[in-house]
């Protein structure tokens, strides 16, 4: 089933994590595998990036914390040795931290010599971007990462009911367009030629930590926009080229976009005024953010939106 | 509150109906409203129908229904419901009788397997509107989603804007009145019944075709628009089986019975 949120001011930023946390919450019954957020905070000269050392669920055995600090250890030592000056690290929890550095240089080779420490994997990557996913419900994973009070301009967010593959951080969305700066995709749904795309998208270079057919449609876009494609065009394109159920939310640095299949087999309900785009898998989810009685619709079938901040 | 047993319907035995409702008049004029933005599903369906079956009253008003699933199921009385606000899935299934206002929109799957009665939403509604259907009128007076009246079987959907694709797919028996345009695949494998559309057409589905629109055909779309007090400015076609997939021998019981 899973659910699927995404909001976008238009007309400044406001508290998208108290937000993006109270339209998960209302759709908790659609997926309470796991849940996710993708914030994009003000824009800044400083690159950020989140991190995962280890899944929460793995066996933690005597070296358990040990063998962490030293692989976080290790990352902060694989940056400064690619050139990245670090301002701050913040650990929210023992197996994921941030880290925000100047960096100026390629990404893909920055973030491919942070993965290659075991058991680590970058959720997120870009000037504003910032990716939050862990086991259990939004309202839990908001708290443990303090996500109550950050201020941006757009979020989208996921709650999972796993499917396709493990219930664990890896599984779990949004997904970040590995190695496209500030780019992050959700997706309700499922995709049958998964392993087609995967391969021809593997074929350029593109890596995959998952099994999860959504990773997919993240680096399909970004590929496609770094291609020259605007967003809208490289989402048109992905109706044709994509097999299956889905409707699906992309963020970029400046943008929200939805997409849905030419069955709308997958629900969403939206809601659009001048200030404020919402939109969830039910209605529940956007009346969570707006208190006063507001007229929705459901986009139809082959829709696809896009709004700037 | 204690309900009785016909009104608990199939809740848990120690659920108890919140019993928030104000009532106002006397005898049969009796009028009930209560506020839902504070109760979960099971209290206000049960707070429904403690009102309807045990207090026998025949006009209820919903207020603040916050897009909850799920509301106002399996009401089996001559009642009038008011719902003042927005519906999200599943609202009004499997009811017989009840003749239900919401003055918002709602999600999928409304009026689902509806016996009798009359549903009127004064905005939007989301896809599967009106699933089979078996008797009684659903009126959308915005747009619908897709998939409308999927494996309908009686009564009548009449919507006000626009359709999405696949409307009407297998349905079997019954009406439909869309005013504005549909999207493609109208009528995909349907049995019988008859579709009548105000707007354009994107595509017809398999073994829909278009049929005639005979004098009996005007007088019931006047009618029924009338009643609803829909006036739409368009000129409607009609659109029908085409009875290519009629594959069913045509053997009564008794004589299949025979063969066999």
């Amino acid at each position: 089933m899973c659910g699927i949120a995404g909001i976008i001011h238009r007309d400044g930023p406001g508290d998208i994590g108290s937000e993006m946390t109270r339209m998960l919450q209302s759709m908790k019954h659609r997926g309470p595998d796991s849940s996710g957020f993708a914030l994009y905070g003000p824009p800044d000269d400083l690159l950020v990036m989140r991190i995962k050392l280890a899944d929460p669920n793995e066996v933690r055995d005597y070296g358990w914390a040990d063998r962490l600090e030293r692989h976080r250890n290790e990352i902060e030592a694989r940056l400064a040795k690619l050139g990245a000056q670090i301002d701050t690290t913040r650990g929210d929890q023992e197996y994921a931290f941030r880290v925000r550095f100047r960096y100026s240089g390629e990404l893909k080779p920055l973030a491919d010599y942070v993965e290659d420490v075991p058991g680590c994997e970058v959720l997120s990557l870009g000037h504003s971007l910032e990716i939050v996913k862990d086991l259990s419900d939004a309202e839990s994973v908001s708290e443990r990462y303090r996500l109550s009070g950050f201020t941006g301009t757009h979020a989208i967010g996921h709650v999972r009911m796993a499917t396709e593959s493990d219930v664990d951080i890896s599984g779990a969305h949004p997904y970040w367009a590995y190695p496209f700066s500030d780019i992050a995709v959700v997706h309700n749904g499922q995709l049958t030629n998964y392993h087609m795309w995967r391969r021809r998208l593997e074929r350029i270079g593109h890596r995959f930590q998952s099994e999860c057919d959504s990773e997919i449609i993240a680096v399909y876009l970004a590929q496609k926009m770094d291609d020259g494609l605007s967003l809208e065009t490289a989402m048109k394109q992905s109706l044709d080229e994509f097999d299956g159920v889905f409707t699906y939310l992309v963020v970029t640095a400046d943008a929200l976009g939805v997409a849905k299949d030419e069955m709308a087999a997958k629900p969403l309900v939206l809601y659009e005024s001048p200030e404020l785009v919402a939109l969830a898998s039910e209605e529940v989810a956007i009346r969570a953010v707006i208190g006063r009685e507001i007229d929705t619709y459901d986009p139809y079938e082959r829709q696809v939106l896009v709004w700037s901040r | 509150m204690k309900i009785s047993y016909d009104a608990r319907g199939l809740a848990e035995p120690n659920a108890w109906a919140p019993g928030n409702a104000t009532i106002e008049g006397e005898g049969s004029g009796r009028k009930a409203v209560f506020d839902a933005a504070d109760l979960t599903t099971r209290q206000i369906n049960l707070e429904l129908r403690r009102l309807v079956y045990d207090e026998q009253i025949t006009d209820v008003t919903i207020r603040n229904p916050g897009a909850k699933h799920s509301i106002a199921v399996g009401i089996l009385a001559r009642c009038r419901i008011t719902i003042d606000g927005s519906l999200g899935y599943f609202g009004c299934g499997l009811i017989d009788g009840p003749e239900i206002r919401i003055t918002g929109r709602v999600g999928w799957s409304v009026a689902e397997n509806m016996m009798s009665g009359v549903i009127m939403i004064e905005k939007n509604a989301g896809s599967l509107t009106g699933a089979a259907l078996r008797g009684g009128d659903v009126v959308v007076r915005g747009d619908v989603g897709a998939r409308t009246g999927i494996d309908q079987k009686g009564g009548t959907i009449l919507v006000g804007g626009d359709a999405g694709m696949m409307t009407g797919f297998m349905m079997q028996r019954g009406r439909q009145i869309i005013c504005g345009s549909v999207g493609g695949g109208l009528g995909d494998s349907m049995y019988d019944g008859a579709i009548y559309v105000g707007g354009k057409v994107a595509s017809l589905g398999t073994d829909c075709v278009e049929g005639e629109l005979t004098a009996d055909d005007d007088e019931f779309l006047a009618r029924k628009l009338r009643i609803y007090g829909m006036e739409p400015n368009a000129s409607f076609r009609k659109f029908v089986c085409g009875q290519k997939l009629w594959n069913y021998d045509n053997l009564e019981p008794a004589e299949r019975k025979l063969v066999l």
